[in-house]
């Protein structure tokens, strides 16, 4: 990614996009910074933030006719919040003792004629860049109609203490300059720029300036060469303060940029009002009315000031943030995100903060759904672990462990590729997936034989199997290549029949990157073909709330199948608030769970805890991990093809990383002796060691992924080579044995049967010890 | 990088069952990514068969892991 696409990429998320009041104010007042300081009580940080973008703010404070109001989102649950009403709160209480940076003194020279608002801005303005400035006054008094304001409004000493800021900057002030044509001549010669501020003038209604430039609401300039107008607001309310100071900003940034020749358009697009980005929703926000002052005259009391401030919804977007874990996890949006991703991937010395905010991510898309300019962190991750794959960064320990049983899964020990055993031929592939076979093995054995006995031509194959997501989403892709070519090659060799996944990551791996074949999920399968005698809605004692798998999010088909079989099977249930396009992932999607077991844990309980039913599902991952999170889970297998010895499937314990190896292996054996008679696969020497382990070292190995046959290795190892460690006290043994790219260190003692495991660790660092 | 006090009195109590004799602390060079480390760790006097401690393996190694695996 350059620095072009980043930017790109940073503008398509909005969080930090201004709000509307801001950009609808001509002044951009920070209108929500003011409005939070105003809430906290924070009276002189909410003048400092009022006093950043508006000139003489003790003035328009308490005149300002709030046009942000019009585009305040608080008027759709209630009224809009009366800034106008707040500023002029803020400004009665005493002014914060603030220094103003000014610019070096400049030998150019600008007059400002008139003194209403907009000369006053353009003076300020000005004056602060370094010119030097001298205003202008035919009457006999600066400030002309300002004074005209009640005093109660805008009191005099209030215009003349403002005012006062204007001489500390060296402005220069002439009254009862004689304006008519001559004189003008004679300044535009005596000035290097004339700003004639037309809501302070009468003189003007007379005269012709020409044909204003095309981009002169922006500019103001006029069509008389060196000369600059504003004040009539007349694109805004003409009667409005603050368009009429602002026209004399506008003014004053053209005549600046005039003088230092340089254009004078450039990166303006935003001075004026312009039309906020930023989205936010108005879904949970209940209805409040204004506050009204008790005392109109007087205005907001301070607790008055609080409540109507109180109402300002703060607008902001993080629409993503607000329904994934991950991305509030990492404490920022993805606009941030896509900065740090950058950085990470840029530099060359010091640490690699980002890799775990990258390997983290879910890939489950649900970000993309929410956001209102379908900003996709799924993409920017999986992207951004290609790239570290590719230069050789990814840290080992993210993948490996997914990877390594992926590996497994397409080893001998599992994978297997076959036709009907009764024609031999396959026009259909039945592929239940690593997981599925993992978790529920027996019934992945009767779904095969029902798809055997429903479909016609006695023509079902069977593939076990990974699809090979887990090398797809660590970002490995010349792994995936590989092992997925393979994978095609024995579908291309069994004549390209359908493909029938049960896992909705399978089904779209085949989708994705093997679109010449024809993929369709076990469930409108069942839907079409019919389901088994024994298929039973379960009796729960509450209808379940049905969770859609994340890689389902785009398969309103799958949706739609699933929910038909639910009624077909007259099993009620409910539906999630969070669910088809909007479902949240269950934390495996994308290796979170091995990136980030912590957060994948968060985001199991998250999609728990969003209804109080047991979950329904149809992705063995899912079903697991909930149902190692505490949550009451099924799979739609369990209805489908109930089994007699499990009286409550809901409440079934999730199998741990070395049983769902088990189970994988058995399900090919049995396969294989009963449908093709061929003899099960060779056992390893080390798989013969009997081991005892208790409950509780169980759920050490578990949280450490510790796999029983990486204990059996170590322990045939030790008692092979006779290198292990005894304690005198306790005559436990202790050994270690490097495997893959961990050493694994394993505490046991002889027993009766086998071996007892008292605990185990595993350390990635390899120790390189010489001989003695 | 990596606490030189890699050993606990606890870790010396283990004995070295194909040699007979109590482990003793010594310099051990460990390796991560392409770094060599060189920490004080329990070791066997005689063939050198070094022991990495459940706390050693799960914190200040782990720890000088994940820190090798972000440089």
């Amino acid at each position: 990614m350059d620095q072009k696409a980043l930017r790109l990429l940073e503008s398509r998320c909005i969080q930090e996009e201004p709000p509307a009041c801001q950009c609808a104010c001509p002044l951009h007042v920070d209108v929500r910074t003011f409005s939070r300081c105003m809430v906290q009580g924070l009276w002189e940080e909410a003048w400092k933030t009022l006093k950043k973008t508006m000139p003489f703010p003790g003035i328009l404070g308490r005149i300002c006719d709030a046009p942000c109001r019009d585009v305040c989102r608080r008027k759709e649950a209630g009224d809009a919040v009366e800034i106008g009403l707040l500023e002029r709160a803020c400004v009665h209480t005493p002014a914060p003792v603030q220094r103003m940076p000014v610019l070096p003194r400049k030998r150019q020279r600008v007059a400002a004629v008139g003194s209403a608002l907009s000369s006053l801005t353009a003076a300020w303005d000005l004056a602060r860049k370094g010119y030097n400035v001298t205003l202008l006054e035919p009457s006999d008094r600066m400030g002309v109609y300002l004074f005209e304001i009640p005093d109660e409004v805008l009191p005099r000493s209030v215009i003349e203490t403002e005012m006062e800021a204007l001489f500390v900057l060296g402005v220069e002030t002439v009254c009862r300059f004689s304006l008519d044509w001559d004189a003008l001549e004679e300044i535009r010669r005596r000035f290097d720029a004339v700003y004639l501020g037309l809501d302070g003038l009468t003189f003007w209604g007379e005269c012709d300036t020409g044909e204003p430039w095309p981009d002169a609401a922006l500019t103001r300039i006029s069509g008389l060469e060196g000369f600059f107008t504003g004040g009539l607001a007349l694109e805004g309310n003409s009667f409005s303060p603050v368009w009429r100071s602002a026209e004399g900003r506008w003014a004053a940034t053209t005549i600046d940029r005039c003088l230092q020749g340089v254009s004078r358009t450039a990166g303006r697009e935003k001075d004026r009002p312009y039309s906020s980005r930023l989205y936010t929703a108005m879904d949970d926000v209940s209805v409040l009315p204004a506050i009204t002052p008790q005392d109109s005259v007087a205005g907001y009391t301070e607790n008055e000031a609080v409540q109507e401030a109180g109402r300002c919804l703060q607008c902001e977007c993080l629409e993503c943030v607000k329904v994934c874990p991950y991305l509030k996890h990492f404490g920022g949006y993805p606009r941030k995100y896509a900065r740090e991703i950058y950085n990470n991937d840029s530099i060359v010395m010091g640490s690699h903060k980002a890799n775990r905010l990258i390997n983290s991510c879910s890939l489950c898309g649900l970000c993309e759904v929410v956001c209102p300019e379908n900003f996709a962190m799924q993409t920017l991750c999986l992207k951004a672990r290609q790239d570290m794959v590719g230069k050789k960064r990814m840290p080992p320990s993210a993948h490996e462990f997914a990877l390594m049983d992926m590996q497994f899964s397409n080893s001998d020990r599992f994978a297997m590729t076959r036709p009907d055993p009764e024609t031999g031929i396959a026009s259909h592939l039945f592929f239940p997936g690593c997981q599925l076979c993992a978790s529920a093995p027996e019934q992945v054995r009767d779904v095969y034989a029902h798809l055997r006995r429903v479909l016609p031509l006695k023509s079902v194959g069977i593939m076990l199997g990974c699809c090979n997501a887990p090398a797809f989403w660590a970002g490995d892709d010349a792994l995936f290549q590989k092992e997925f070519s393979a994978l095609k090659e024995q579908w291309t060799a069994l004549g390209c029949p359908q493909i029938i996944p049960a896992c909705a990551t399978c089904y779209q791996m085949f989708k994705c990157h093997l679109p010449e074949a024809d993929v369709i999920s076990l469930w409108q399968v069942l839907e079409g073909a019919g389901l088994p005698a024994g298929a039973l809605p379960l009796k729960l004692s509450a209808p379940p709330a049905i969770h859609d798998p994340c890689t389902t999010r785009h398969e309103p088909e799958i949706h739609d199948s699933v929910r038909r079989l639910l009624n077909r099977l007259e099993q009620p249930f409910e539906e999630l608030k969070g669910n088809r396009s909007h479902t949240a992932c269950c934390g495996f999607g994308g290796l979170m769970q091995n990136a980030n077991p912590e957060l994948a844990g968060s985001v199991v309980r998250h999609l728990a805890h969003q209804h109080p039913a047991d979950y329904v599902t149809y992705c063995a991952m899912c079903r697991d991990n909930l149902a190692a999170s505490g949550k009451r889970a099924l799979h739609l297998l369990d209805m489908i093809f109930p089994s007699p010895d499990e009286a409550d499937p809901a409440g079934r314990r999730r199998p741990g990383w070395s049983q769902r190896r088990e189970n994988r292996s058995w399900l090919k054996n049995i396969l294989q002796q009963t449908l093709w008679k061929e003899s099960p696969e060779n056992m390893e020497p080390y798989e013969n060691i009997a081991l005892s382990v208790s409950p509780e070292v169980q759920q050490i190995l578990e949280n450490r992924r510790i796999l029983i046959s990486d204990i059996q290795r170590v322990i045939y190892h030790a008692e092979d080579s006779g290198q292990k460690l005894c304690h005198p006290d306790t005559g436990h043994f202790k050994a270690a044995f490097r495997l893959y790219n961990a050493t694994f260190w394993v505490e046991y003692s002889i027993s009766e049967n086998g071996f007892t495991i008292h605990n185990a660790y595993s350390h990635r660092m390899e120790i390189l010890r010489k001989g003695p | 990088m990596m606490n030189p006090k890699g050993t606990q009195p606890e870790d010396l109590v283990w004995e070295c069952q194909a040699c007979h004799v109590n482990l003793v602390e010594g310099p051990v060079t460990l390796m991560y990514m392409g770094n060599r480390i060189t920490v004080d760790l329990p070791q066997c006097p005689r063939c050198g068969f070094v022991l990495v401690s459940e706390a050693v393996a799960l914190g200040k190694m782990a720890e000088v892991e994940q820190a090798l695996e972000d440089k």
